[in-house]
This record gives C-alpha cells, sequence and structure tokens, in this order.
C-alpha cells in the first residue's frame, strides 16, 4: 500500500516542500559545508538560518505547515555543544511536547523532525535531507484544504437541498 | 431628547454566558439601560429576525455578537447584524477565538452527528436517522440549518470592529468597553479591548513564581491539595497566565484554580497553543529525551490543554481535515 502511494506520489510528479530550520553555529555551516563540498542532495529543501535551535519558536512550525510546508526540519548543535549552552536542549524540550500535538492535529511524524548536526557533518545534511524529503514524497501532500473552499462548497450543497 | 444609540445582543453558538455576563454587572446594567437602546436581544427580549431585516442598514449603532459560527443560520444572522451595524463587537471568547465550540474543528460534523445520533450508548436509532436540511412532517416541509465541518470565529465569517474577550468576560472589562466604544474618541479598529499584557503580570501570586521554573512533572488540581498563595507553575500545575491575556481579575487564581487561558493571546502572538507549547515545554526540567517525554505524559491532552478556547483561531484551525473522520464510527 505504501509502495503503491509512493509511485502513484512521485509519478503524479508531488515534489513535497520542506521548511528547514538551522542554527547559524552547527547546522548551517553544515549544510554550507556539503555545498563547498560538492555534495549532492535532493533541492526540496528551503533553509532559514536562525541564530539557535533554540530561537524556532513552535509558531514558526505551525505557520510553516499552515501556509503549505509538507514537512519541517529544525537542525541544532548536538547536545553539549550550544553556543548558547542551552538554547538545543530548550529547542528539544519543546519539540517533544509540539510533536504530540501534530500528532493530534493528523500530521505524520515524519513531516517534522529535529536532528543534531555539527559544522563538521556535511555528509550528514545531505543524508537526513535526502532521507526526509523520501519519507515526505511517500506519505503525499499534505492537503491541508483551504477551509473557505470547504465552507463554500458546503454552502452551495445546502442551497441546493434548500431551493 | 435626542434619540439613544441603538445596540443589539446576538448568540451563536454560544452557550449563553456572555448574556449572563451582561446581566451580571447588576445595577450598573440600570445605567446601561439608561444610555442605549436595547432593539434585538433574542435571549431577553422578543423582537424578530424580520424586524431587524425591516430596518434600515447601519440602524443599530453596536451589536455584540457572542459565539462560535457552526451552522448557516449563525452565519446569516453574522452578514445580518453585519449589514444592519455601524460596529460590530466579538463578545467572549467563541466568537473571538472559537471557543469550546472551536475544540470540535479535532474531528468533523459527520462523526460528530454519528457519534450524538447513532453511537451514543444511551441512543436508539436502529434506522440510523439523522437530522436532515429538509424533512416533512404530513404536509409541512421542515426546515434546519446546515452543520458546517468548521467551527469559525466570527471575524472569519464577517469583519469585526472590536473584541471583548473571556469566557465570559468579567464585569470590569464589559464596564470599559462599553464606555470605550460609546465615547467621543473610540479605539482604533481591531483593538481587543482588555489590558494587552500576560496574566501573570497581575496575579496575585506573581512574588512567588521562580525566575526558572522546572518541571519534574505535571500535577492536575484534582490530585494535589493547592496550596493557597504560591504561584501554580512553582506548584508543578499547568496554569496558562502566561501565554494569556490579563483583564479577567484573576478569578480563576482567586479560587484557587490554574488559569485556563480563556481570555485568549496578547496582542503579538498568533497561536496562543504554540506559544504555551514554547512557555511549558521548555521548562521541562530535563536534557533527556526519555525523561522529557514521561513528565510529558503527565499533560493527557496537550490540544484540549493548550488551545482550549482559540483551535479554531490558531495558525492550523484544527486537525487536519483529511485526518478528521474517526475510522471507528
Amino acid at each position: 500500500m505504501r509502495e503503491q502511494q509512493s509511485n502513484a506520489n512521485s509519478a503524479s510528479g508531488f515534489e513535497p516542500r520542506i521548511v528547514a530550520f538551522f542554527c547559524t553555529w552547527c547546522t548551517y555551516l553544515a549544510a554550507d559545508l556539503a555545498g563547498t563540498s560538492r555534495m549532492k542532495y535532493a533541492p526540496n529543501v528551503r533553509v532559514i538560518r536562525v541564530m539557535c535551535s533554540g530561537r524556532v519558536d513552535p509558531q514558526f512550525v505551525l505557520a510553516a505547515f499552515a501556509h503549505g510546508a509538507d514537512g519541517v526540519l529544525i537542525g541544532g548543535c548536538h547536545p553539549g555543544d550550544c553556543h548558547y549552552q542551552e538554547g538545543n536542549y530548550k529547542c528539544l524540550r519543546r519539540a517533544e511536547l509540539l510533536k504530540r500535538v501534530l500528532q493530534e492535529f493528523g500530521i505524520e511524524p515524519e513531516r517534522f523532525r529535529l536532528e543534531w548536526i555539527s559544522a563538521a557533518e556535511g555528509e550528514r545534511v545531505r543524508s537526513v535531507i535526502n532521507d526526509m524529503v523520501k519519507k515526505v514524497r511517500e506519505l503525499g501532500p499534505m492537503n491541508r484544504g483551504s477551509a473557505g473552499e470547504d465552507i463554500q462548497s458546503q454552502r452551495q450543497a445546502f442551497e441546493e437541498v434548500t431551493t | 431628547m435626542p434619540d439613544k444609540p441603538k445596540v443589539a445582543f446576538y448568540w451563536c453558538a454560544s452557550c449563553g454566558g456572555c448574556d449572563e455576563a451582561v446581566l451580571d454587572l447588576a445595577d450598573k446594567v440600570l445605567d446601561l439601560l439608561a444610555t442605549v437602546e436595547i432593539v434585538f436581544w433574542p435571549v431577553a427580549i422578543d423582537y424578530k429576525r424580520q424586524d431587524v431585516e425591516a430596518a434600515p442598514d447601519g440602524f443599530i449603532r453596536v451589536a455584540f455578537l457572542t459565539g462560535a459560527v457552526r451552522t448557516t443560520e449563525q452565519e446569516e444572522m453574522a452578514e445580518l447584524l453585519r449589514r444592519k451595524s455601524q460596529v460590530v463587537v466579538a463578545f467572549g471568547t467563541c466568537a473571538q477565538l472559537g471557543g469550546i465550540p472551536g475544540l470540535a474543528n479535532l474531528t468533523d460534523s459527520k462523526s460528530i452527528l454519528d457519534e450524538v445520533y447513532v453511537h451514543n450508548a444511551t441512543t436508539e436509532n436502529r434506522e440510523g436517522n439523522l437530522p436532515a436540511v429538509t424533512s416533512h412532517d404530513r404536509q409541512n416541509e421542515l426546515k434546519l440549518p446546515w452543520f458546517y465541518n468548521n467551527v469559525r470565529t466570527l471575524d472569519q465569517v464577517i469583519e469585526v470592529d472590536y473584541y471583548v474577550p473571556g469566557c465570559p468576560p468579567v464585569p470590569a472589562i464589559i464596564s470599559q468597553a462599553i464606555h470605550a466604544l460609546l465615547s467621543d474618541s473610540p479605539p482604533p479598529k481591531g483593538t481587543v479591548l482588555a489590558p494587552d499584557i500576560a496574566l501573570c503580570e497581575e496575579c496575585p501570586r506573581r512574588e512567588s513564581k521562580p525566575e526558572y521554573l522546572a518541571f519534574k512533572h505535571f500535577k492536575r488540581p484534582h490530585q494535589v491539595l493547592i496550596e493557597q498563595d504560591r504561584c501554580l507553575l512553582a506548584q508543578e500545575i499547568l496554569c496558562m497566565g502566561p501565554a494569556t491575556r490579563a483583564g479577567c481579575d484573576a478569578v480563576c487564581i482567586a479560587g484557587n484554580m490554574p488559569c485556563t487561558g480563556c481570555c485568549g493571546p496578547t496582542g503579538r502572538v498568533k497561536d496562543q497553543g504554540a506559544k504555551l507549547v514554547s512557555a511549558i515545554g521548555s521548562a521541562i526540567d530535563s536534557n533527556d529525551q526519555q525523561e522529557i517525554d514521561r513528565t510529558l505524559d503527565g499533560i493527557p491532552d496537550p490540544v484540549g490543554t493548550f488551545y482550549r478556547y482559540s483551535l479554531a483561531a490558531s495558525l492550523l484551525r484544527g486537525r487536519r481535515p483529511s485526518a478528521r473522520t474517526n475510522p471507528e464510527s
């Protein structure tokens, strides 16, 4: 079933859009390293540089999903390596709670990911992004639909019944 | 004597608590009646929808609408009162943010009707009859409003000029709001008529709030004896004060119960629940993923806790539509 779905998604040309928040001290440098090392990875990720993974407000993640992202990736320094001592731990705690909220919102766990990637791990940027793009492509688009369209079609149905 | 400004009240998906709150002004209600003329208030006086329809557009100075919008009837009434009123006020949390009815955005209309009319343990409905928009009883055709899939806030349906927060708004906020609206220099459009600070700022237990919170467990009010004058968060009880607007006189705290977030977010926050996830989540006293998860098990219903009143107004507005229908029903 999954495989059929996945084939259908790649056949229909679905390319996931993934928003990535990378901390400026580790993961962003790792992405730079991946670039200067000419590593190739999936072009589906839009990177937003933040000072620290601890700066990523849960509102940013929800706003990304609300505006059409199919997945959100946060990259921060390894535990113990945070430039601000414990920003990445704060990010971890919030992310654990946010995961529970996202689950109740019907958003699959594969669509939200937190990874520790140090400045030296260009290869890891590549493998994490490729892996996430693959998994989200298998899941298919977020298909949130628009509430406005839903209301309109129901309103139409209502008017057809009553007139 | 010049005509008194005309005022209307209407309830959409509302429990009636907001109408009660107006009556809770007690003797001040008489002052209110001395300054305004109430032309429409289904819960209290006998003017009908047709009376409003017959009057000229804009004849109402201020319409106070309570409740979220779930049905076509509520949508029509909101649109009608928008046309007939110079100023529309979303009164109470449900009109402002969806409120408790907004939690229904975790599921869809079909699941709700099935649950209530078919699968409910105390209901016998072998034919599986559901409310229909049109039905016939002898020669008469009966009509019911359409039950939308989504609960909407008032400003997702019509243009709203002001907001009065609270579930229900406390008398002090109502009095101030009415005065502000009838004054010669009303506040700018879109204003939430309550202080734009977090409840913690005006909490009577503020002095005992620790600089750094550290949760090892979360305790629920029925599990512990709550100390009378210590910060509830310091007692590891979930209190929504850090990301909830002030102005309610901290009535729940005074009753030794935690804030549940009814006054909504402060002005700069887009998503109250996300802000609470941020505030509460980052204060968990562990750096270990498994230990964090064990602590989080103490919050059995995260959306019901952090989005109790604001789900319909949140960034995602509810559960993903394609994931809403309950597979069991």
